[in-house]
C-alpha cells in the first residue's frame, strides 16, 4: 500500500521531530555553540558597550551561520549510516518529497530554535528591542535558505570521512549573500533605517532556494546513495 | 553533418583532437601574448593618473575574465556530463577546475599588487576583489569534493552537480557583494576599463585576452589528454596510443 504524499510528508516530519526531541542534547548543542561564539567576540575585542552595537549584526550573523552549519552534518548522516535513508529512497515515495520533509523538520529544530534564542544574544550584544522583530525575521529567512543550501552540501558529502569540513567549504561561499543581507537588515533596524530592501532580498533568496534546491539536493542524494 | 559533434563524446576521438589542436592553440597564444606584452608594457602610453602602475591591467583583467569564462566552461561541461552521461564532460570539467582556480588566484595576486601603490593597501574590500575571492573558494570546493570520493565516478558527478549549483549562485554572490559595498563605502571603487581608453592601450589588452583564451585552450587540451588517459587506462586504445 502506498501512502499519499501529504501523509508521507507528515510521517517523516513527525519521525524527525521525535528523534530530535529524544536526544535533547543534540538540540541544545548548536544553540550553546551559538551563545559561546557570540560571547567570544566581545571578550576578544574588549569593547565598550556602545561599540558593541556596531559589530553586533555581523557577530550575530556569523555565529548563526556557523552554528547552523554545525548541525547540517546530521541532516542525512544518521539515516545514511543505519540504512534508513536507503529504505526511504526505496519506499516508492518521491525522493524529493523525503528531502523536503527532512529539511523542513531539520529547520524546525535548528533554524527556528536559533531564531527563538536570538533575543538573548541580541540583548547581550546591546541590540535595541525595537530591532528584534527585523532581526528574528531576517534570521528565520536566512536559516531556512541555509538549510536548503546545506541540504545540497550534506547530500553531496554523505559517507565521506572528513565530510564536515568539506561541507563548510562547499556551503559557506554560497551563503555569503545571506550574511550580507541578513547583517544589513539587522544593522539598518538598529540604526532605524528602512529594512525593506534587505528583507525583500532575503525573502527572494529564500523563495529561490526553496524552489530549486530540493531538486539539486535530490540529485545529490541520488549520486551519493546509489 | 553532426557526426563531428557526436564524436566528441568518444574518449579516443577527443584524445586525438586535443593532441592535434594543442600546438596551434599554444602557437596562437604565444603570438597574441607576445604582441600584447610588448605593445602593452613598452609602447602604450602611461596612464595620466596611475602612471606605469596601470600596466598591471594587461595581466590582471584577462586573468579575471578567464576565471569566469573557465567556470562557465566547467559548469557547461558538467551539465552535459550529468544530463547525457558523457564521460568526456567530466574529464573537461576536471581539467578546467585547476586552470580556472589559477586564473582567479592570479587575478587576486595581481590585483593586490596593483592595490598597494594605488590604494595604499594590498587588500581592500572592493566588491570585485571580494567576489573573485569567493569564486576562488567555490573552485576549491569543487576540486576538494571531486578528490574526496574514493570512487572517482561518484566524485565526478558530485563535483559536477556542485559546479552547476555554483553557476546559479555566482551572479547572486557578485551582485550582493556589490550591494554590500555600496552600503558601507564608496571611495575605493576604482573604475578601470573606462570607454575612453585609447586604442594604444586597448589593443594590447584585447590581444592579451585573446592570448589568455588560446592559452587556456592549449592547457585544457593537454590536461584533457591526461584526464582521458587516466580514466580510460583499462581500454585497449590507450595501450595503442601509448605504444605509438
Amino acid at each position: 500500500m502506498r501512502l499519499s504524499a501529504g501523509r508521507a510528508f507528515a510521517l517523516i516530519v513527525h519521525r524527525e521531530l521525535c528523534l530530535s526531541f529524544r536526544r535533547p542534547e543534540h538540540l541544545c548543542q548548536p544553540l550553546v555553540f551559538f551563545l559561546i561564539v557570540t560571547t567570544l567576540f566581545p571578550l576578544g575585542l574588549s569593547l565598550q558597550l556602545s561599540q558593541l552595537r556596531d559589530i553586533a549584526p555581523g557577530v550575530l550573523w556569523v555565529a548563526a551561520l556557523l552554528s547552523s552549519l554545525l548541525s547540517l552534518d546530521s541532516l542525512f548522516k544518521g539515516d545514511a549510516d543505519d540504512g534508513t535513508l536507503e529504505q526511504l529512497a526505496l519506499s516508492g515515495q518521491e525522493l524529493t518529497l523525503i528531502v523536503v520533509a527532512k529539511t523542513c523538520a531539520h529547520w524546525l529544530v535548528t533554524g527556528l530554535a536559533l531564531v527563538v534564542v536570538s533575543p538573548i544574544v541580541a540583548t547581550a550584544l546591546d541590540i535595541p528591542t525595537a530591532a528584534f522583530a527585523t532581526m528574528m525575521l531576517s534570521l528565520a529567512l536566512g536559516t531556512l535558505t541555509l538549510s536548503w543550501l546545506g541540504a545540497i552540501g550534506a547530500g553531496l558529502t554523505i559517507g565521506l570521512r572528513r565530510g564536515n569540513v568539506l561541507l563548510s567549504l562547499i556551503v559557506l561561499p554560497l551563503a555569503t549573500p545571506l550574511l550580507i543581507f541578513g547583517a544589513a537588515a539587522t544593522e539598518r533596524a538598529i540604526s532605524g533605517a528602512s529594512t525593506v530592501g534587505a528583507l525583500y532580498f532575503l525573502a527572494a533568496l529564500c523563495v529561490f532556494t526553496c524552489t530549486l534546491a530540493p531538486f539539486a539536493a535530490t540529485a545529490a542524494l541520488r549520486i551519493t546513495l546509489e | 553533418m553532426w557526426t563531428w559533434f557526436y564524436k566528441l563524446a568518444s574518449p579516443p576521438h577527443v584524445y586525438g583532437v586535443a593532441a592535434a589542436l594543442m600546438p596551434w592553440l599554444l602557437g596562437g597564444a604565444a603570438l597574441a601574448v607576445a604582441y600584447g606584452l610588448i605593445a602593452g608594457l613598452a609602447f602604450a602610453p602611461p596612464d595620466y593618473q596611475q602612471g606605469d602602475a596601470f600596466r598591471m591591467i594587461y595581466v590582471h583583467v584577462p586573468g579575471a575574465i578567464l576565471s569566469l569564462t573557465v567556470y562557465m566552461v566547467m559548469a557547461a561541461a558538467s551539465a552535459v556530463a550529468l544530463v547525457w552521461r558523457i564521460k568526456v564532460g567530466h574529464a573537461v570539467a576536471a581539467a578546467s577546475a585547476p586552470i580556472g582556480a589559477s586564473f582567479a588566484l592570479m587575478a587576486l595576486v595581481t590585483g593586490s599588487l596593483w592595490g598597494r601603490p594605488m590604494w595604499g593597501a594590498y587588500w581592500a574590500w572592493d566588491p570585485r576583489l571580494t567576489s573573485e575571492l569567493i569564486l576562488l573558494f567555490i573552485y576549491i570546493g569543487v576540486m576538494s569534493l571531486r578528490s574526496a570520493f574514493e570512487d572517482p565516478a561518484r566524485g565526478d558527478r558530485a563535483a559536477a552537480l556542485l559546479a552547476v549549483v555554483g553557476v546559479v549562485n555566482v551572479p547572486i554572490v557578485h551582485f550582493s557583494v556589490v550591494w554590500w559595498n555600496s552600503l558601507h563605502q564608496g571611495a575605493t571603487i576604482v573604475k578601470l576599463g573606462t570607454p575612453s581608453m585609447p586604442g594604444s592601450m586597448l589593443w594590447p589588452l584585447l590581444s592579451m585576452w585573446l592570448g589568455f583564451m588560446l592559452f587556456y585552450g592549449a592547457v585544457l587540451c593537454t590536461r584533457v589528454q591526461a584526464e582521458v588517459l587516466n580514466r580510460e587506462r583499462q581500454a585497449a586504445w590507450v595501450r595503442e596510443a601509448i605504444k605509438s
